[in-house]
Order: structure tokens, then C-alpha cells, then sequence
């Protein structure tokens, strides 16, 4: 198409060498416009407004909507109706959130306070004409461009503030409806710091929504610091980065109330099997490879969609140990003694509701039992096997599951010591002072 | 609190403990919090000048008591180093500990993250984590930035990144006096 025109076009000139003629100057013009049509028409796709099945070159759907054909999926186009919030935009969010953008998602919230950096190139996605953009508005021009159907959302903002954390609570339930509690029907976490992790789990514990962390792990780099004769001497070993080993990572689904929240017990690192002191460098910051980011990214979306579409088996664990390519699972039940009130609040619900979610397991293995209508897989019962409920013997040895974990697994940070706390009557009146004669006190120190 | 020196333990043992497990968004909780931090920090500085070891200033800076501004010093070689002292208290907080922020000192060091947080990630994050939620505002100051100061300062003054300002006053105002006015 674009070559014929080219040709005539040179075949236009060439006539024009000849003999001066006006009508193949506007000949030549209409060419020229017409391929800029064809260019600038190649370079965006206009809205589509329902996903096809139709195998197609065209269609950019097809091959999505091909599992469900297949069999995999049921209902493919009902990700349209989902959203998704992604709170960090970095080497693994915002690989996430071009994936769930090519898969058609309806609605995307993005989420980071940071700006684009040359230093970020050893990743995927943000390119070098994007350096000093926000993250979350360069992942909107990108993400724009790749699938037009897709609502995106920019937040630049600091969640980890008080500002930050309402503007943060508000968006996410700006879209409520009573069918979800809150706008978006998934959160993905993909920060890197603890900070925010805690932010992130408050907010989602608050809300009862449903929520998958990802964390990928950096090299650690190690500095021994010299020590100087002074007020403060102290021998310190001190890193730069989070806690992290650059070639693994985990991600892990957070029903509040259900499962383990962020705060029910230390966070989880897949421990590397590499020696500590190996890994000591002079140096910095903190090592990141694209294909780690890139197979975590992957496991979280991979997660996220069959959470989204219900397939498969939903992941409530998995580790990612690239040294020895070891994936450790594991399930992780919800602290009773958690010291994230929310938390506490949705276990309640949560056992509250035990009776409704037994009928309706019940109905719903009695209906698929009428549909199969099975037959018991074994007639007889030489050893009295039966199976036993352990729902309720679980609740008194949940503290011991949280601490047992899979050979691999450590905790990032310790568990706090266990002091009484006072209780509520005797904290309230530890101090008679007032608020402002505390402030003017310190005043007074400060001044002097 | 293996590997930290006698003297710091000490001055630790003397700044009260907090009880209430209270965030910025707790309410009244939160105010009874916020005397527990004043009242620790008021301990803390008085008994730093009583050692003749007066090393910051800290205030709130809003009257909900969740933004602290303030100065801190550190004398190196007889000199005193002087720097731009701030925090937000976060929203996870007491679980996750304030993010310590020398403004002046961003890009001047690798031992930072964005924005001039300083790294407390391996010195002070589990002690913190293990005390959560008896450690305040002036734990986080003495077992945090303090060691940092200590760390990071005579590096940063010997590699010349930071200068005495007294010495950065001089050339500054012989350029200013030989730049024509404008």
C-alpha cells in the first residue's frame, strides 16, 4: 500500500521533470497526505466496543478471547467490568500493569510518587525519553497507546503520609457500589519497601478488599562502617537496600480476615542459600535484573487473572528462588493476637460468617454432585477413614502455623517482644499533663 | 541491643517508654501517643544537656503533631555540622518507623534513599520492629539518626562533599562582591 504509493509518487516526479504540470503537483500532494493517514491510522487504534472472538489479524483481542473457546476461561470479556489498582509503578508494577492492559482490563489505578530516572533502564517498559516524567503519568502515555480501551487512573502521591493515605482510601472507593465494598476489585502492591507494604495493608484491611503483594528481592549491598572516636561510636554494619536478594522474590494473596495479613506476622524473604559475605560489595545500590522483575511480574498478573476470571488454583504463597529455581508454597492463617485492629475486626467477620459460607459450599458441592452424580470413589472403608473438619481445631493452633515455614522461607524483620499492654483505662490517664504544656515544655528546652 | 556502646544504652534506659499502640489516625489515642512522645522527648534533651551532649531540635510542625521539623548538629574535628532535620509520622505508624529526612544532605550520599530519607534499614528497623510499640520520636532519634550522624558525617565532611559553613560562606561572598550587582 504504502510502496505503491511511493512508486507512483516517484513516477509523479519524474513525469514533473519532464514538462512542468500543474495537475501532477496535487496529484503529488494527495500521495503525500494519504500516507500520512496511513502512518498516523498504524500508530493508534481507535476504541473498540466489544471483545471479539473473531480470528482476525485485526482484532486484538482474539487470541485472549481464545481461552475462552478453549475452555480455560468462561467468561474472558467479563475483564472489562474489573479494576485494578497498582500501588508502585516500578520494575514490577508497572510490568504488571502493561500486561493487565494488554489483556484488556476495564479500569487501571496507578500509583507512585516517584519520577522516571536513567537508572531505571536496566528494567522493562519506561523508556529514555521519559526520564523526569512521573511514573504514573509516563505509564499512562505508554499504556494509552498499547490498549485504548482501558481506563487508566494517574495518582502521584505519597501514600505512606496522612494526606497522601485519604486522597489514597478515596480513590479506591470513589466507584463503590453495593455489590464491592469498595471501586476496584483488586489491589496489587508491587512496592518496595516496608513502609508502604504496611500502608497498603492497613488500607486493605480497613476496606476488606481482597489484595496480592509482590515483593522482589534485591541484592543486599553491605557496608561496614568505619568507626570514628566520638559521642555516638557505635560498630554498625548498614545496607543500602531493603532486606533483599536480587534474584528472588514472592508474591502472596491477602484476604483480610481470611488469610494472614501484612502485620499478623513478620514479613516473609525467600532466603537465597547464598553466604552473606559473598554477596558484601563496596558499592551501593541496590542490584536489579530485569528477568527477575519480569517472572515475578508475571506470577503476580498470572495470580491476579485467575483470581479476576476464576481459574485455576489461586496462589496464597509462592516464592520465586532463582539461584535454584525453587518455588516454595505455603498457606498462612490469620493471627488472633494481630496488632492491626482491621485485621482483628475482619477475622470476626470472617468466623461470623462461617455458617453462610458452609451452606453455600454445600449447596454448591450438592449441585455439582447431582450434575456428575458420582458415586463414592471407594465402596469400602477397611480402616474407618473419615474426613474431619479442621476449621475448628484451627483456631487454637493458628499462632504455630504462622511460625512454621517452609524450608527456604525467613522473616525480614524480628516480632515484636510481647509486653502486656496496659490496659485502655490505665494508658488514658499515664498522663494527667495537657497536650500544650507538654509542646511549651519542649519549647523551653529547644530555646535554651 | 548487642553491639551498641555503653553510653548509648544508658541514655536509651532513661528516655520513658511509650504504651499506646496509636497512629495518626487513631483520634483521641493518637493524642495520648502524643504525650507519651513529648513527654520522651523532653527526657531525651534534658538528658543530653545534662551530659553535655545537646544534639537537635525537634518540634511539631502542624498542631496534629504528624509533621516534625527541626534541626540536628555534629562536630567533627571541633567544628560543628549543621543540618535541616524532618519526618512525617506515618500512617502505619507505631508499626513502621518514622522515615528520618536530612533534606540538605540528598544526592550527597549513598547511604539514603529518594528524597534524603537516611537508611535505617539494617541498624535500626529491627530494634525497632522488636520494641514496636515502646520506641517513639526520641528512640528513633538517638538509635537512628544519631549513629548515622556518627557514621556518615566525618566521610562526607573528609571527602569534602560537605563543607563547614564557614568555609562555604567565604568564597561565596568573594564571588558575590566581585560578581557585578544585578
Amino acid at each position: 500500500m504504502e510502496e505503491e504509493q511511493l512508486s507512483a509518487l516517484l513516477g509523479d516526479l519524474d513525469a514533473l521533470k519532464q514538462c512542468p504540470d500543474p495537475a501532477s503537483i496535487d496529484r503529488m500532494r494527495e500521495r503525500v497526505v494519504a500516507l500520512i493517514n496511513s502512518a498516523a491510522g498504524a500508530a493508534s487504534r481507535s476504541k473498540i466496543k466489544d471483545m471479539s472472538a473473531e480470528v482476525v489479524d485485526s482484532n486484538p483481542y482474539s487470541r485472549l478471547m481464545a481461552l475462552q473457546r478453549m475452555g480455560v476461561v468462561e467468561n474472558y470479556e467479563r475483564i472489562r467490568d474489573y479494576s485494578v489498582a497498582i500501588i508502585g509503578i516500578g520494575g514490577v508494577g508497572s510490568v504488571a500493569a502493561e500486561m493487565l492492559t494488554r489483556c484488556g482490563i476495564g479500569r487501571l489505578l496507578l500509583y507512585d510518587y516517584d519520577t522516571v530516572e536513567l537508572a531505571n533502564m536496566n528494567r522493562l517498559f519506561f523508556r529514555p525519553e521519559q526520564v523526569g516524567m512521573t511514573k504514573t503519568d509516563a505509564a499512562v502515555q505508554t499504556l494509552s497507546g498499547i490498549n485504548p480501551d482501558v481506563v487508566l487512573e494517574s495518582y502521584s502521591l505519597n501514600i505512606t503520609t496522612v494526606k497522601g493515605f485519604e486522597t489514597f482510601l478515596a480513590s479506591l472507593t470513589a466507584r463503590s457500589s453495593h455489590e464491592r465494598s469498595t471501586g476496584v476489585d483488586l489491589v496489587l502492591s508491587c512496592v518496595d519497601n516496608y513502609e508502604a507494604r504496611m500502608v497498603v495493608n492497613q488500607a486493605c484491611n480497613e476496606l476488606g478488599q481482597t489484595w496480592m503483594e509482590s515483593v522482589m528481592q534485591d541484592h543486599v549491598m553491605f557496608h561496614t562502617i568505619g568507626l570514628e572516636s566520638s559521642v555516638h561510636t557505635i560498630g554498625l554494619k548498614r545496607t543500602h537496600s531493603v532486606s533483599e536478594d536480587a534474584v528472588s522474590g514472592h508474591i502472596q494473596l491477602l484476604v483480610p480476615g481470611e488469610t494472614a495479613c501484612f502485620a499478623c506476622a513478620p514479613p516473609l524473604v525467600v532466603a537465597s542459600g547464598v553466604d552473606e559475605r559473598t554477596l558484601k560489595r563496596e558499592g551501593v545500590c541496590a542490584a536489579s535484573l530485569p528477568t527477575t522483575m519480569g517472572v515475578v511480574a508475571g506470577l503476580l498478573v498470572q495470580n491476579a487473572l485467575k483470581y479476576l476470571l476464576n481459574f485455576g488454583q489461586v496462589s496464597p504463597y509462592l516464592g520465586y528462588n532463582s539461584l535454584k529455581d525453587y518455588f516454595p508454597t505455603m498457606e498462612m492463617r490469620p493471627n488472633p493476637q494481630c496488632s492491626n485492629p482491621a485485621c482483628v475486626q475482619r477475622q470476626k467477620e470472617y468466623m461470623d460468617s462461617k455458617p453462610a459460607r458452609a451452606a453455600a459450599a454445600k449447596a454448591k458441592m450438592e449441585a455439582e454432585a447431582s450434575v456428575a452424580n458420582e458415586c463414592p470413589v471407594h465402596l469400602d472403608n477397611e480402616w474407618n477413614i473419615s474426613v474431619v473438619d479442621d476449621e475448628d481445631t484451627a483456631t487454637s493452633s493458628i499462632r504455630s502455623t504462622a511460625d512454621v515455614l517452609p524450608e527456604g522461607l525467613v522473616h525480614e524483620l524480628p516480632a515484636a517482644d510481647f509486653y502486656p499492654e496496659p490496659p485502655a483505662t490505665a494508658s488514658s490517664s499515664a498522663i494527667d499533663d495537657d497536650l500544650e504544656e507538654l509542646q511549651r515544655q519542649l519549647d523551653a528546652l529547644n530555646s535554651s | 541491643m548487642e553491639g551498641w556502646d555503653k553510653g548509648t544504652k544508658s541514655t536509651v534506659g532513661e528516655i520513658p517508654l511509650m504504651t499506646a499502640r496509636a497512629g495518626p489516625r487513631d483520634g483521641e489515642a493518637w493524642r495520648q501517643r502524643l504525650k507519651e512522645e513529648y513527654r520522651a522527648l523532653i527526657a531525651y534533651t534534658s538528658v543530653n544537656k545534662a551530659k553535655d551532649n545537646d544534639w537537635f531540635r525537634i518540634a511539631a510542625a502542624n498542631p496534629e503533631g504528624t509533621r516534625w521539623e527541626g534541626t540536628c548538629w555534629y562536630v567533627h574535628n571541633l567544628r560543628r555540622y549543621e543540618f535541616p532535620l524532618q519526618f512525617d509520622i506515618p500512617v502505619a505508624y507505631p508499626q513502621v518507623a518514622p522515615e528520618i529526612e536530612l533534606p540538605t544532605l540528598d544526592g550527597k550520599t549513598h547511604k539514603m534513599y529518594r528524597g534524603g530519607k537516611i537508611c535505617l534499614t539494617v541498624h535500626f528497623k529491627p530494634l525497632w520492629a522488636k520494641n514496636c510499640p515502646r520506641f517513639g520520636i526520641a528512640h528513633a532519634l538517638c538509635l537512628g539518626l544519631a549513629p548515622w550522624l556518627a557514621a556518615e558525617v566525618p566521610i562526607l565532611v573528609d571527602s569534602g562533599m560537605v563543607k563547614h559553613k564557614d568555609d562555604e560562606a567565604a568564597p561565596a561572598e568573594a564571588s558575590a562582591s566581585a560578581a557585578p550587582s544585578s
